[in-house]
C-alpha cells in the first residue's frame, strides 16, 4: 500500500465514522415528521454515542472475555467492509483486499461474534436475540447472494470498484429488468439485515421486537456505543452498496480533488433519497410476526432469482 | 530421498507403530509412546514425501510382485495421491500428539489395542491414496474399513456403539460391492487390473456401460464420503468412536470417497457426460444443505460435528461437480479453479474439523457427556480448548480471514464464472448453487454460534461442567497445531496455491496458480480480488480506533462487574439460561417441511395450568431417510431372506445336493465358454 492509496483510505474512514450516525439521525427525524412528531433532532445519535462513551459500564458476572471482544469485532469488521465499497469515488480504497463477497462475509464475522456476545451473559433475552438474528441473517443470505451475483455477472467481477466503473459506463441501465429486480431484492435484504420495520423495530428493545436489541440487552456504556456505532456503519455500508451499484450517478471515477465535492453532494442526495424510501416503508407497514419474516425473505429470494434469469432473457 | 522412498519410510513407521504397540502392551506409558510416537514420525515423513511429490510434479511408482495371480503390490505417488497424503499426514501428526494425553487414562491393554488399530488405519489410508492395482486397492480399502470398524466399536460395552459399528460395516461393504462391480467393468473392457491402464480409458466404454460405471463409482465412493442419501452411518459412527479417532474419521477417512470420485471422474475419464457432472453438483448441494440443517437440530456435540462433515463433503462436491461440468464445456482453466477450490476445502476441512473434534474430545474428557445441554461455562474452566474450538468454529463458518473463507470464496468464484461457461439454460444452475451455498454457510455460522455458545459460554449447566479441568499439555499442543493450521491456510493462501499446480496439470493439463495469485503475491484473483492477509492486517491497523475512542471518553466512567440485568429479573440460574433446543427453535419452525417436528408437552398442575408443578417436554424431528428409504429397504431384505430360509433346512443332504447342482452348472458354463 502506497501513500497514494493511504489518503483515500483515511478520507473514507473519516467519512464512514462521521456520517454513519448521521444517517440514523436523518431517518429518525424523517420518521418523526411522517408521524407528525417533532423528533429528537438530527444530531441525537451523536449525543447518544457521546453519552454512552462517557458512561461507566456493568459487565455481567457470568460473561467471559468474549463479551468484551464482540463489540470490537463488530465495529472493526463493519469499518473494514466500509473501506471495500465505493462511497464518493468509484475506486474503493481497499477494494484490492476483497470485493462484495468479502464485504458480506466480514459483516457475517461481526454478526457471529455479536451473537456469541448475546449468549455469553446467559440471559435468556440475549440467547433469544442471538437465535433470531442468526436465523434471519441465514435466510437473507441467499437472496443477497443472488442479487449480488446478478450485479457481479453484469460487471464481470465481484470487485466493487470494477462494478462501479462498469455501472458508470452505462448510467441508464437501471431500467433493465434485472437491475430493478436485484435492487428490490437487496432492499428487502437491507431492511432485514439492519433490523428495520417490518422485520425488527430499531426503536424499542422489549418483548415485541426481540431481535437485534434483545441480543445486545446486557451491553452498556462504551461497549454499547461501539455496537451502536458499528451497526450504523453496517447500515451505511449496505445503503451505499445499494445506491452506488444501482445509481452510480455523480460517482467520481477516481480520488481526484476536482470531482470529489460534487460527488459527495450526489452521494448525500442519493443517501437521503434511499433513507426516505426506507422510512416510508417503515411508516406505512406494521412489524411482522417473526414467523412471517421468512416469507418476506422468500420473496426477496424469488426476486433475486428472477433478476438472474432476466440477465440473459432481456 | 525421492518421494516414493520417503513414502516407504512413512509406511514403515506406521507398521512399526502397529507392531510395537502390541509388544509393549504391558505398560500404558510405553504403549502410548509406541502407538503415537511412530505415527508422529510417519506423519512427518508423509508430509515430506507429499511435498516432494507435489513440488516436483513427478508420478513415481513402485511395485512388488505378490506371487498371487492378478494381485500386485503397486503404489504410485502422483500429485493427487500426494495431496491427499499431505492432508492425511498433517492431521495424523496433530492427532498423534493429542493422543498421548487422550489415552493416558485408559488401561494399558486398551491403549495398546487402540494404538494398534490407529496405526493400521493410518497405514491403510496411506495405501488407499497410493495403491494403483485394483485388487491391492480393494484390499487396503477393506483393511481401512476393518480398522475403522474396530476403532468405532472401541467402546463396545455400549449398545449404541455396537449398533453404530455394525451399521458402518454394512454400509461400507455395500459401497465396496458397488466399487467392485465398477472395477470389474473397467477391467473387462481394458483387460488390465492396473490403474495406469485405466487413465483415459473410461471414455472408450460404450455409452450404457460408461453411465453404469460412473454411477457405480459415484455411489460406491459416495458411501464412504457420507453424501446424502447414503450418509446414515456417518452421524451414527463418528460420535461413538474415541474423539481422536472421530477427528481422523471426519477429517480424512471420509475424504477417501472424494479421492476415489476425483480419481475416477477426472483421471479415468477424459470427459464425463453433463448429467454426471450435474449429479455430482446436485448431490453436493443436497448434502451441504441437508447436512447443516440436520446439524442445527443436534444437541449431541459430536453428532453435530458429524453432520457438519456431511455439509462440508457437500461443499467439496460442489467444487468437484462444477469442475466436471466446466471440463465438459471445454473450459479447462475454469475446471482447474473449481478443482483447486474443492481440494483446498478438503485440506481445510481436515484441519478445522480435526480441530473441532479434538476440542470436543477435550470437552468430553472433562465433562463426560456429549449432550450440550449439560455443558456451559467451559470458557473459564478450559480457556485453551475454548479458544481452539472458537478458531475452528470461525473457520468452518467460512468467515474471514481463516481458511474456510478462502476455499468457499474460490468455490463462489468458480460458480460465478460458470455462468459464462455455457450458453445453455443450464448455466442458471451455477449462481443458484452459489446462493444455496451462501444459505448453507450462513446456517453453519448459526449452528456454530449455538455449538460454541451453549458449550462454552454463560453458566455451567451441570456439576461436571462446573468442575471441568483443562486438557493436558499434549492435547492442547495437538489442538494448537491445527488452530495454527487454520490461520496459516487462511492468511497464507497465496503461498499454498502453487502446491495445486502439479495436481491440475496432471488432471487437466493446466496450471492456474499464477493466474489466481496476483503479481505481488498479496491477494487472490479470480473474478475479483481478495486478500485474507490484507484483511487481517487491515483489521489490526484499524484496531486502535475503537480502543482510542473508548479511552478518549472514558474519563468519568468506571467498569464494574455485576449480576446479569436480564430485563430486571433477578437470580439467573443455569436452569433459565437459553438452551440449544431453544436456540434452534426458529429454524426448526422455518424448515418444518424438512424436519416434520413432533413435540409433546405434559404439565402437572394443581390449581391453574399457569402454575405447573412439573413439565415434561419432548421434541424430535422425523428421521426422513431412515423412515422413507432405509426402513422399507431393511424390511424388504428381511422378507426376501425369510423366503430363502425355506431352502436352508439344516439337512446336510440338501446342502450336498446344492453343491452338486452348482458344480454341474459351473461345468456347463465352463464348457460353453
Amino acid at each position: 500500500m502506497t501513500t497514494a492509496s493511504l489518503l483515500p483510505a483515511l478520507m473514507q474512514l473519516a467519512l464512514l465514522l462521521a456520517i454513519a450516525p448521521l444517517t440514523g439521525g436523518v431517518m429518525r427525524i424523517a420518521k418523526a415528521r411522517f408521524q407528525t412528531r417533532r423528533g429528537p433532532g438530527i444530531l441525537q445519535p451523536y449525543r447518544d454515542l457521546h453519552k454512552l462513551l462517557k458512561k461507566g459500564m456493568v459487565i455481567p458476572d457470568t460473561a467471559s472475555w468474549l463479551f468484551g471482544a464482540a463489540p470490537y469485532v463488530v465495529f472493526l469488521s463493519s469499518l473494514l467492509a466500509g473501506l471495500m465499497i465505493p462511497m464518493v469515488a468509484a475506486d474503493a480504497p481497499l477494494s484490492f483486499f476483497g470485493g462484495v463477497l468479502a464485504v458480506v462475509y466480514l459483516l457475517g464475522l461481526g454478526r457471529f461474534f455479536l451473537a456469541l456476545g448475546g449468549l455469553d451473559s446467559g440471559s435468556s433475552f440475549g440467547g433469544l436475540g442471538s437465535s433470531r438474528e442468526m436465523t434471519i441473517a441465514a435466510l437473507a443470505e441467499p437472496a443477497m447472494m443472488l442479487a449480488v451475483f446478478t450485479v457481479a455477472i453484469g460487471a464481470g467481477s465481484t470487485n466493487l470498484s470494477t462494478v462501479a466503473h462498469a455501472a458508470l459506463g452505462q448510467s441508464w441501465r437501471f431500467f433493465a429488468p434485472s437491475q430493478m429486480l436485484a435492487f428490490a431484492a437487496l432492499l428487502i435484504v437491507l431492511i432485514a439485515e439492519t433490523g428495520r420495520i417490518p422485520v425488527d423495530n430499531p426503536a424499542t428493545h422489549l418483548e415485541l421486537t426481540m431481535i437485534h436489541e434483545a441480543m445486545i440487552l446486557e451491553y452498556s456504556g462504551p461497549y454499547l456505543a461501539l455496537i451502536e456505532w458499528g451497526a450504523s456503519i453496517k447500515q451505511l455500508v449496505l445503503m451505499t452498496l445499494l445506491v452506488n451499484t444501482f445509481f452510480p450517478f455523480g460517482l467520481s471515477p477516481a480520488w481526484a480533488a476536482g470531482g470529489l465535492p460534487a460527488s459527495l453532494v450526489w452521494y448525500v442526495l442519493k443517501l437521503l433519497l434511499l433513507s426516505g424510501v426506507i422510512v416510508l416503508i417503515e411508516t406505512t407497514n406494521a412489524k411482522m410476526r417473526l414467523f412471517r419474516v421468512p416469507e418476506l425473505l422468500a420473496v426477496a429470494f424469488v426476486l433475486g432469482a428472477l433478476a438472474l434469469v432476466s440477465t440473459f432473457l432481456f | 530421498m525421492t518421494s516414493i522412498q520417503l513414502l516407504y519410510t512413512a509406511l514403515t513407521a506406521y507398521a512399526c507403530g502397529a507392531a510395537a504397540s502390541l509388544l509393549v502392551a504391558r505398560s500404558n506409558r510405553l504403549a502410548r509412546f509406541a502407538s503415537f510416537g511412530f505415527p508422529l514420525l510417519g506423519a512427518l515423513l508423509g508430509i515430506a514425501a507429499s511435498l516432494t511429490a507435489l513440488v516436483e510434479g513427478t508420478a513415481e511408482s513402485a511395485a512388488v510382485a505378490s506371487g498371487v495371480p492378478l494381485l500386485e503390490y503397486s503404489v504410485r505417488l502422483d500429485s493427487l495421491s500426494a495431496f491427499f497424503n499431505l492432508a492425511l499426514s498433517v492431521l495424523a501428526g496433530a492427532i498423534s500428539t493429542y493422543s498421548f494425553g487422550y489415552v493416558a487414562g485408559l488401561p494399558s491393554k486398551s491403549a495398546a489395542i487402540l494404538g494398534f488399530f490407529y496405526n493400521v488405519l493410518l497405514l491403510s489410508l496411506t495405501l488407499v491414496f497410493t495403491a494403483s492395482n485394483v485388487f491391492f486397492f480393494l484390499i487396503v480399502w477393506e483393511v481401512m474399513a476393518g480398522a475403522a470398524y474396530c476403532l468405532v466399536s472401541f467402546d463396545h460395552g455400549k449398545q449404541e456403539t455396537r449398533q453404530a459399528g455394525i451399521l458402518f460395516l454394512i454400509m461400507s461393504h455395500a459401497g465396496t460391492a458397488l466399487l467392485l462391480l465398477g472395477f470389474l467393468t473397467l477391467a473387462s473392457s481394458t483387460g488390465s487390473l492396473s490403474f495406469s491402464a485405466y487413465h483415459h480409458a473410461g471414455g472408450k466404454l460404450p455409452e450404457l456401460q460408461r453411465g453404469a460405471v460412473l454411477l457405480l463409482f459415484f455411489f460406491g465412493f459416495g458411501v464412504k464420503a457420507g453424501i446424502i442419501p447414503v450418509h446414515i452411518w456417518l452421524p451414527a459412527a463418528h460420535p461413538v468412536a474415541p474423539s481422536n479417532i472421530s477427528a481422523l474419521m471426519s477429517g480424512i477417512v471420509i475424504k477417501t470417497g472424494v479421492y476415489g470420485i476425483v480419481r475416477v471422474f477426472f483421471y479415468f475419464f477424459d470427459i464425463v457426460p453433463v448429467w454426471a457432472g450435474t449429479l455430482v453438483l446436485a448431490a453436493g448441494v443436497t448434502s451441504a444443505l441437508l447436512g447443516v440443517l440436520y446439524a442445527l437440530m443436534e444437541h449431541d456435540l459430536k453428532r453435530l460435528l458429524a453432520y457438519h462433515s456431511i455439509e462440508n463433503m457437500g461443499i467439496i462436491l460442489i467444487g468437484v461437480g462444477s469442475g466436471l461440468l466446466f471440463r465438459a464445456f471445454e473450459r479447462p482453466n475454469l475446471a482447474a479453479v473449481a478443482i483447486v477450490a474443492a481440494l483446498y476445502h478438503t485440506l481445510n476441512h481436515a484441519v478445522f474439523k480435526g480441530l473441532l473434534f479434538l476440542g470436543a474430545g477435550s470437552v468430553l474428557h472433562a465433562v463426560h457427556t456429549r449432550n450440550m445441554e449439560q455443558m456451559g461455562g467451559l470458557i473459564r474452566r478450559m480457556p485453551f480448548t475454548a479458544f481452539g474450538f472458537l478458531v475452528g468454529a470461525v473457520a468452518i463458518s467460512g468467515l474471514p480471514p481463516l481458511n474456510g473463507f478462502v476455499s468457499e470464496w474460490l468455490t463462489y468464484q468458480a460458480l460465478l464464472a460458470g455462468f459464462g461457461a455455457t450458453g445453455s439454460l443450464t448455466r442458471i444452475m451455477f449462481p443458484v448453487t452459489g446462493a444455496l451455498l451462501a444459505l448453507t454457510s450462513a446456517l453453519a455460522a448459526a449452528c456454530f454460534v449455538k455449538a460454541f455458545g451453549i458449550t462454552f459460554l454463560a453458566l455451567p449447566r451441570s456439576a461436571e461442567a462446573a468442575e471441568a479441568r483443562e486438557a493436558p499439555l499434549s492435547m492442547r499442543f495437538g489442538m494448537g497445531v491445527l488452530a495454527a493450521g487454520c490461520l496459516a491456510l487462511g492468511l497464507g493462501a497465496t503461498w499454498f496455491l502453487p502446491l495445486f499446480d502439479t495436481v491440475t496439470e496432471q488432471a487437466l493439463g493446466v496450471r492456474v496458480s499464477s493466474g489466481l495469485v496476483t503479481a505481488d503475491g498479496w491477494s487472490l484473483n479470480a473474478g475479483g480480488a481478495v486478500s485474507t492477509a490484507g484483511i487481517a492486517v487491515a483489521l489490526t491497523l484499524l484496531a486502535p480506533i475503537p480502543a482510542l475512542l473508548t479511552l478518549l471518553w472514558k474519563r468519568g466512567g468506571d467498569r464494574r462487574t455485576g449480576p446479569v440485568w436480564d430485563c430486571g429479573l433477578p437470580g439467573l440460574t443455569a436452569a433459565n439460561q437459553f438452551t440449544a433446543t431453544a436456540f434452534s427453535k426458529p429454524l426448526r419452525m422455518v424448515f418444518s417441511a424438512v424436519y416434520r417436528p413432533r413435540r409433546e408437552i405434559q404439565a402437572d398442575f394443581e390449581v391453574s395450568p399457569y402454575y405447573p408443578r412439573a413439565i415434561r417436554f419432548e421434541s424430535e424431528i422425523e428421521p426422513t431417510f431412515e423412515k422413507g428409504l432405509y426402513n422399507p429397504l431393511r424390511s424388504a431384505i428381511l422378507a426376501i431372506a425369510d423366503r430363502f430360509r425355506a431352502i436352508q433346512a439344516g439337512s446336510v443332504h440338501a446342502y450336498l445336493a446344492y453343491i452338486f447342482v452348482t458344480l454341474i452348472l459351473l461345468l456347463v458354463f465352463g464348457a460353453r465358454a
